[in-house]
């Protein structure tokens, strides 16, 4: 399916819950509100034109320092979709707001999530309802706070952590 | 002085000659540090021509610990727990500046120096350091091993 199909299916189905649709540099990209993210996703999954039977990536972005995006939301959630029998590509992008950083786990839909949702929640402390295992991946556990959010400052230094026995 | 102080120097020095001259080295090797550590003890720049070239992969077997390439804090329990089941008389070498000092890693994830968490005996800076260098710190870690008291 040629790109601007793909976001067009996604407009006639979701409607309002599509909050834009952009094409910067040739990839197809869909804003979605969180409230419809767990339909969208299955649905470009199950739909048999869509077809998005891969997750090739599940990443997150902070805004905070982000010169337009002063007054929006801070975090946003980036997956990237590709269809290995239709050969196309998709970006999902979901806005979140600092105070609410919850967002449906896509676990259930393609199981290489697991660990890109942890090293999210490792990195940028979003946490995915209905994750599996929600916990530190290239982190140790006792570390304090999630340092790839743009005010952790950079030369803080961690507590050592000693041998468990 | 008396005769007996004088055999007992003989003797260090002759436990120290024998240490120094037979290395068993555990190579803990994280990262690309390791490279030049295989290099090394390879037949170019051969290192079991100073006596150590059997590298013991267990630390029961060892006596010398070179922590070679980037030590991060997840890792770094590990590294301490190895070093603890290393038996007397051990030492420890810190291989490459990831280890001296932390290096270019100047961040949340990376151990600033190993000798935070292990006694660390000879550094040897150089990212990652010339096989010369690494000659160089093993020969000072010899004279350092075989100076002194010996404990037996």
């Amino acid at each position: 399916m040629d790109g601007a199909d793909i976001l067009a299916r996604l407009a006639a189905r979701f409607g309002a819950a599509i909050l834009e649709t952009h094409a910067h540099h040739g990839d197809h990209t869909v804003v979605v509100d969180r409230v419809a993210l767990a339909d969208v996703l299955g649905f470009c999954r199950d739909d048999e034109d869509l077809a998005f039977d891969m997750l090739m990536d599940l990443t997150a972005v902070d805004y905070l320092t982000f010169p337009a995006r002063e007054n929006g939301p801070r975090f946003d959630v980036v997956y990237h979709l590709y269809s290995v029998p239709a050969n196309h590509r998709l970006r999902i992008k979901v806005p979140l707001e600092e105070d609410d950083l919850v967002v449906p786990s896509a676990v259930p839909l393609w199981p290489i999530a697991n660990w890109f949702e942890r090293e999210v929640w490792d990195m940028f402390g979003i946490r995915f309802e209905g994750h599996p295992d929600l916990r530190r991946l290239l982190l140790y556990e006792e570390f304090v706070g999630h340092p790839l959010r743009k005010d952790y400052p950079v030369n803080r230094r961690q507590p050592l952590i000693g041998p468990t026995n | 002085m008396g005769l007996g102080e004088f055999f007992t120097t003989k003797l260090d020095e002759a436990i120290g000659w024998a240490r120094k001259y037979s290395i068993f080295q555990y190579p803990f090797v994280t990262a690309c540090c390791g490279m030049e550590y295989m290099a090394t003890a390879c037949s170019h720049y051969d290192v079991d021509r100073f006596g150590a070239g059997l590298p013991r992969f267990s630390p029961r077997q060892a006596d010398v610990l070179f922590v070679v390439g980037t030590i991060s804090h997840k890792m770094a329990p590990v590294l301490r727990r190895i070093y603890d089941q290393m038996t007397e008389p051990k030492w420890v070498v810190a291989f490459g500046v990831c280890t001296c000092t932390g290096g270019f890693y100047d961040n949340y994830a990376t151990v600033q120096g190993i000798d935070t968490i292990l006694p660390v005996d000879v550094y040897i800076p150089g990212c990652p350091p010339r096989p010369e260098s690494v000659l160089d710190g093993l020969m000072k870690l010899q004279e350092k091993i075989a100076v002194g008291r010996q404990r037996y």
